[in-house]
């Protein structure tokens, strides 16, 4: 159980406090509908880092495997030269998006101007190599997509995690203690009252006599 | 601020596939190695794509980048296939978020 609140039982502490519950469960009501719709949002781009990732494993390993196997088949220096004056350059434009409050990053993929795929001539190298580097320039918008993605899921998980903290303090210690702490000043100021009204009577039985 | 490059860290046969489609690759063998271009490229890369052996590795700084928007750091799998190290990441993020995991346990 939380600890006890401390506080003075005046008929102000206790119009202060009611106030501060009220505005409490109103914090506590929003906090609580915020993160039911992150979660839910959560989910959907959970569930997109999954299906992405999964596509881009396999065609990824497959297209490395098929690099390794090409660089093996031919020269290391003629491989090294063949990729070592890339024809394009890669460029993403950056943004933030605003998903829940969090800002998330927004990448989408600039078309390089450059018409050459393969920046060396095809008499040095092996199919292979064309092919495995045809594969891994086709995934690199899907590869920017999960970089997207995914981290979007961690920075909302993160988002998620916090916020339910904040949710439970209000929850479980804040409006609790509050509450009680309103119902011990009630009861002081009852008792108060009580004790006033039966000052009063004994005083006029006196004044009677 | 970050530019809009693509930064590879991986082993150095792997990397030469990403040069040749234009990302800027780095290589690394150690983990000391990996933490150390970590750092560096944070700052400037605004993707960077590590290969889920030295991920692991260097687990604990990778945290430290995911609350910010960019550097995005994101595991890939190197020529031996994925090793379920991205994969777990993000199971970790559903069990984070949602308190068990729901989009995992049909499989296993």
């Amino acid at each position: 159980m939380a600890e006890k609140l401390r506080v003075n039982p005046t008929r102000m502490e206790l119009k202060r406090l009611k106030e501060r519950l009220k505005m409490a469960s109103r914090g506590h009501k929003l906090l609580k509908d915020k993160s039911d719709e992150m979660i839910r949002r959560f989910v959907g781009y959970a569930k997109e880092d999954k299906r992405l990732r999964e596509d881009i494993e396999v065609d990824l390993a497959n297209a490395l495997t098929k690099f390794l196997l090409a660089k093996s088949v031919s020269d290391e220096a003629a491989i090294q030269e063949a990729v070592a004056m890339p024809g394009t350059q890669v460029s993403l434009k950056l943004d933030t998006a605003n998903v829940m409050a969090v800002q998330v990053p927004k990448i989408t993929v600039e078309e390089s101007d450059s018409t050459e795929k393969y920046p060396y001539s095809f008499a040095s190298v092996t199919a292979e190599l064309d092919s495995s580097i045809a594969t891994i320039s086709e995934l690199l918008v899907k590869m920017v997509e999960l970089a997207e993605v995914e981290k979007t899921c961690n920075m909302l998980a993160i988002e998620i995690e916090k916020n339910r903290r904040r949710v439970n303090a209000l929850e479980y210690v804040m409006i609790p203690q509050t509450e009680e702490a309103i119902g011990d000043i009630t009861m002081k100021l009852d008792e108060a009252e009580r004790s006033n009204t039966v000052r009063l009577m004994k005083v006029k039985t006196i004044i009677q006599k | 601020m970050h530019s809009g490059k693509i930064a590879v860290i991986g082993d150095k046969d792997l990397i030469l596939a990403f040069k040749a489609i234009g990302m800027d690759v780095f290589s690394a063998d150690t983990q000391e190695e990996a933490e150390k271009l970590v750092r560096k490229l944070a700052k400037d890369y605004a993707i960077i794509f590590i290969t889920e052996d030295l991920a692991q590795q260097i687990d604990q700084l990778l945290m430290k980048y995911k609350t910010k928007a960019y550097p995005a750091i994101i595991p890939i799998p190197s020529s031996q296939g994925a090793t379920g190290y991205g994969m777990q990441g993000i199971k970790k993020d559903v069990e984070k978020a949602i308190g068990t995991d729901i989009l995992f346990n049909k499989e296993d």
